[in-house]
């Protein structure tokens, strides 16, 4: 291996922990990650679980998972194939097996590995003995046996007692990565602090996996990793998931329009998190409002808007297209509103659990008559905190509905996040009205402005502003209803303008890699920003013609990105869908683009980025640099 | 300043586009008299509603004003609720706004008992569409969409409201001035969720259609009005009665001045005398008008205040909020 191709390896480690929905798998990769980051380490995770609540025990479709990279990092994904593996059962090691590295470490559970185990995962030889895990660094521990044996003295009954398995299981990958287990036990204590017996039972089972793993007897087989430490600016940091990070910049933008905001929301997965988070924000003026159903959230949103507060309503998209109708009616009626798309793998109930770029058509297109509405994107968790700032400022700004696209992999994944100080946000302005009109009040309330298209934020409760608004035409300067002819012709042009106008508002298009000009620029959108970016940063070492751009106003366009395009030579478009920002740019820039569909329900890896980059590359110069960069990938 | 109002002062100047003898006319001009009756603030009130003819309502009420979508006027009027408490909202919707494509929003919000003075014009007929049969027109009710008659089973209004939780529950009919003002005024001081069935005749696709207890022959005859603590009494010098038959639990119509002692009381407070009450039909039983239900109960707005016991103010900051977990400091 070159020195050139040893420095496109990030120095992290990738690891997957899966098991059954009940084996605790998705808590002790939150646990893991707390003390890695604690350790000094940079993170990326990628929670992966099945949409059934508890699938059958031992099938591989009721397999849950929970990936994490950590390292040095800048560490943008949570890592293409794991170098370890902890395997609960069968079925969690038939699934995982494709996935991880070759050479990895997999810790199994022996436990499960009966005959019944390895046949309800579908294994007809066990894997263990038959060959398949050549190659692998195969460590077998009786974990359940092992947990039972450490919880004894605690008198719990014998299911509970195995549930403690998670723990001794993290106990010893604690241990292997030399981390300090103060934090996880401070967890504990906090957690099952009203049952005594559940929080000795777990802290003696995270002990005793942790002393597993330093026996001495076992101190040769089970390799210690450590955790490198990633090089932060100076400030303090949290750990962050894209619904938390979501909620909190809602509430954010609350704050800085001085506004109380009403969340409107029916439980739908993978939206649900952002309902739960909210639910827990009241002291900064949120209210949560959970609706009969999809159309009343968003309705009653738009009445919250009527009302003076700030009006969201939350779903995936199915129930996004529920709403659409409502929508309109605040475009109409221009109302302030944000809508929230946490999207997933459709159509109709598709993948509920899974993650896709599904909804962009919808976002962008997806209404009846001419109806544009502005539309933003989050690209990692903690970019969720800026964006739902930055929907809000244009809602209000420009009185309109607006989308904030984030999807069900940002929802879940969690990151490090530098705490960002509220001083550096400027304040969001409301509309108000300018003074009491001296004329009459429902033309003054459509009086617009001259920039914004945003008309005055008036509500019921304000003296001598009683006016009407609906969903019918309106005179576009009276308010009033008006079906005449020209009149909506204007009225149609103005919804238009508003939304062409926020292109006015925003900041320039920014490259994230690479130079403004050159062969490739790899454009995406949203939660493929962290394999993109680093795809595009391994390709870089090699060939400076590659360039990485990543869109996150999308309707409209910032005014730049047309020219900034046009400096490439080709324009390669990966999303998880099949095309659908390859179509927003050709019919909004006139761009051809290379579309790089993945529509697997999971996210892209790094690697398949850089060889279709790679391929792109090589069709636009001649020059071949996949040689010199494939070999020694995939670890 | 607000009790010196006119009705007057309460109509927009937008001119009136219901069709000329339509029943809304009569429930503009009761309406519009009994804000000024009872000294609605105008910067407070609004009018919310969905789609069909009834729901023109608002651009005609020099209040605020919300003409929003077919069925949901509910849900928009709970948000607009929540985001203001104070503001008195009146949802104005016909029975396939309401009960058809809105039939999920009307329970919500009724069980829910978010204070909403709800007015269900009910007209047994799709107007604004030009006349197809809708969830309360009877069977075999012809129209452009059932030539041959209709032959789904129609939903009971007041029944609808008792079943998912309405907690009042009153009925009139558009031309009695003073019966609908009397429920008007009633929805108007109720704290909670006030549905209000009002029978809205339909000049051009339904006209007449429930003359069996309007009819001015047959008023007398075919309606009782319910007030609280009083006889259930009807018919010329009020000479009948309602009663309860144990056998058949069910109401029968009896001589009020014979048997006297058998006469029920109205109970507004209850739910099984409201039962019997909305199930009777005319002209075999009297048409039940009045304020036939009415409970004291916790509004939603009050518990959901209840449980955002900051009122939506903030009194936390999200500086603060943003820290409050692990955090570690890189030097």
């Amino acid at each position: 291996m070159s020195a050139k191709q040893q420095e496109l390896h990030e120095p992290s480690v990738v690891v997957r922990f899966a098991g059954d929905s009940g084996d605790g798998v998705q808590l002790m990769g939150t646990q893991f990650v707390s003390s890695t980051a604690l350790a000094g380490s940079d993170f990326a995770t990628f929670p992966d679980y099945p949409a059934e609540i508890r699938a059958p025990a031992g099938t591989t479709f009721g397999v849950s998972a929970y990936q994490i990279n950590l390292g040095a990092g800048p560490i943008t994904t949570a890592g293409d194939a794991p170098q370890m593996l902890v395997a609960f059962n069968p079925a969690a090691l038939k699934v995982s097996l494709p996935l991880i590295a070759d050479g990895a470490a997999i810790i199994v559970n022996t436990t499960n590995f009966t005959r019944r185990g390895l046949a309800k995962a579908g294994y007809e030889e066990d894997p263990r003995s038959d060959g398949s895990l050549d190659g692998y660094q195969l460590i077998e521990v009786d974990i359940t046996r092992l947990t039972l044996e450490a919880v004894k003295p605690f008198g719990l009954a014998k299911s509970d007692a195995g549930r403690c398995k998670n723990f001794w299981a993290l106990g010893l990958v604690q241990w292997m990565f030399g981390l300090e287990l103060e934090a996880i036990e401070e967890w504990i204590n906090r957690k099952f602090a009203k049952n005594a017996s559940v929080r000795q039972a777990n802290l003696a089972a995270l002990h005793a996996g942790n002393a597993y793993g330093e026996t001495a007897a076992l101190a040769a087989a089970v390799p210690q990793l450590g955790v490198r430490k990633a090089k932060f600016a100076p400030g303090t940091y949290r750990g962050v998931r894209g619904g938390e990070a979501l909620a909190l910049g809602l509430a954010a933008a609350g704050e800085l329009a001085d506004r109380p905001m009403l969340f409107c929301s029916y439980p739908i997965t993978p939206a649900s998190p952002l309902l739960h988070h909210l639910a827990r924000l009241g002291k900064l003026g949120v209210g949560v409002f959970q609706a009969e159903d999809e159309i009343a959230a968003v309705c009653a949103a738009i009445g919250a808007s009527f009302g003076g507060a700030i009006g969201v309503t939350s779903s995936s998209g199915p129930g996004i297209a529920l709403k659409t109708e409502a929508i309109a009616l605040a475009i109409n009626a221009e109302l302030p509103l944000l809508i929230i798309d946490s999207q997933r793998g459709g159509p109709s109930t598709g993948l509920p659990t899974k993650t896709e770029q599904s909804d962009l058509y919808q976002a962008v297109y997806g209404r009846n008559a001419d109806a544009p509405l502005p539309v933003v994107a989050a690209r990692s968790p903690s970019d969720c905190f800026d964006v739902a700032i930055e929907a809000t400022r244009i809602a209000l700004r420009h009185m309109t509905p607006v989308f904030l696209l984030t999807d069900g992999y940002l929802a879940n994944a969690a990151e490090p996040w530098l705490i960002p100080e509220m001083d550096a946000y400027a304040p969001i302005e409301t509309n108000a009205l300018a003074g009491k009109p001296s004329g009459d009040v429902q033309t003054a309330v459509f009086e617009r402005n001259r920039k914004s298209f945003g008309r005055p934020w008036v509500s019921p409760g304000m003296p001598e502003l009683m006016h009407r608004i609906g969903g019918l035409e309106k005179d576009i300067s009276t308010g009033h209803i008006s079906y005449e002819a020209e009149n909506h012709q204007a009225m149609t042009q103005l919804r238009a303008d508003k939304v062409t106008s926020v292109a006015e508002f925003i900041p320039e298009q920014a490259i994230e890699v690479g130079a403004s000009e050159g062969a490739v620029a790899v454009v995406g959108w949203g939660s493929t920003y962290g394999a993109i970016y680093q795809a595009v940063r391994r390709i870089a070492r090699l060939d400076d013609r590659v360039s990485h751009i990543h869109i996150r106003h999308i309707n409209p366009f910032p005014n730049n990105l047309a020219e900034l395009l046009a400096g490439f030579d080709r324009i390669v478009v990966p999303e998880m869908n099949m095309g659908q920002l390859s179509t927003v740019l050709r019919d909004k820039l006139g761009v051809r683009t290379v579309p790089f569909a993945k529509v697997t329900g999971q996210p892209f890896l790094i690697q398949e980025v850089v060889e279709f980059v790679l391929g792109q590359l090589a069709e636009v110069t001649g020059d071949d640099v996949r040689p010199r960069i494939v070999q020694g990938e995939g670890t | 300043m607000s009790a010196s109002l006119t009705a007057r002062d309460y109509a927009t100047s937008q001119e009136v586009r219901w069709c000329p003898g339509c029943g809304d006319y009569a429930i503009l001009k009761t309406m519009t008299r009994v804000l000024a009756d009872v000294g609605a603030e105008r910067e407070n009130t609004v009018f919310v509603s969905g789609i069909g003819c009834s729901s023109r309502f608002p651009y005609y009420v020099e209040t605020y004003g919300f003409h929003t979508i077919h069925g949901r006027a509910p849900a928009v009027a709970t948000g607009l609720k929540l985001a203001n408490p104070e503001l008195d909202i009146w949802v104005v919707t016909g029975d396939g706004d309401g009960l058809s494509i809105g039939g999920n929003h009307l329970l919500h919000a009724l069980r829910r008992n978010v204070s909403l003075k709800i007015l269900l014009f009910n007209n047994e007929i799709y107007g604004l569409t030009k006349g197809q049969y809708s969830p309360t027109s009877r069977l075999g009710t012809r129209s452009p969409s059932s030539p041959a008659g209709s032959y789904d089973a129609p939903v009971s209004p007041g029944l609808f409201a008792l079943g998912s939780g309405a907690r009042f529950i009153a009925r009139a009919i558009d031309v009695d001035k003073t019966g609908l003002g009397g429920v008007l005024e009633a929805a108007h001081r109720y704290d909670g969720a006030a549905f209000v069935e009002i029978y809205q005749n339909c000049i051009v696709y339904n006209e007449d259609v429930f003359e069996a207890f309007t009819d001015r022959e047959h008023a007398t005859e075919r309606q009782v009005h319910a007030r609280h603590g009083e006889p259930l009494v009807f018919g010329k010098a009020n000479s009948k009665g309602l009663r309860f038959d144990m056998t058949s639990m069910s109401l029968e119509v009896i001589d009020a001045q014979e048997r006297a002692d058998e006469v029920l009381v109205h109970d507004e407070t209850n739910p099984m005398l409201a039962q019997l009450l909305l199930s009777m039909e005319a002209p075999a039983m009297p048409q039940a008008l009045g304020v036939i239900y009415r409970v004291e109960d916790e509004t939603f707005e009050s518990a959901f205040y209840g449980n955002h016991p900051t009122q939506l103010k903030r009194t936390g900051k999200v500086a603060d909020a943003l820290r409050n977990t692990n955090t570690w400091t890189v030097e």
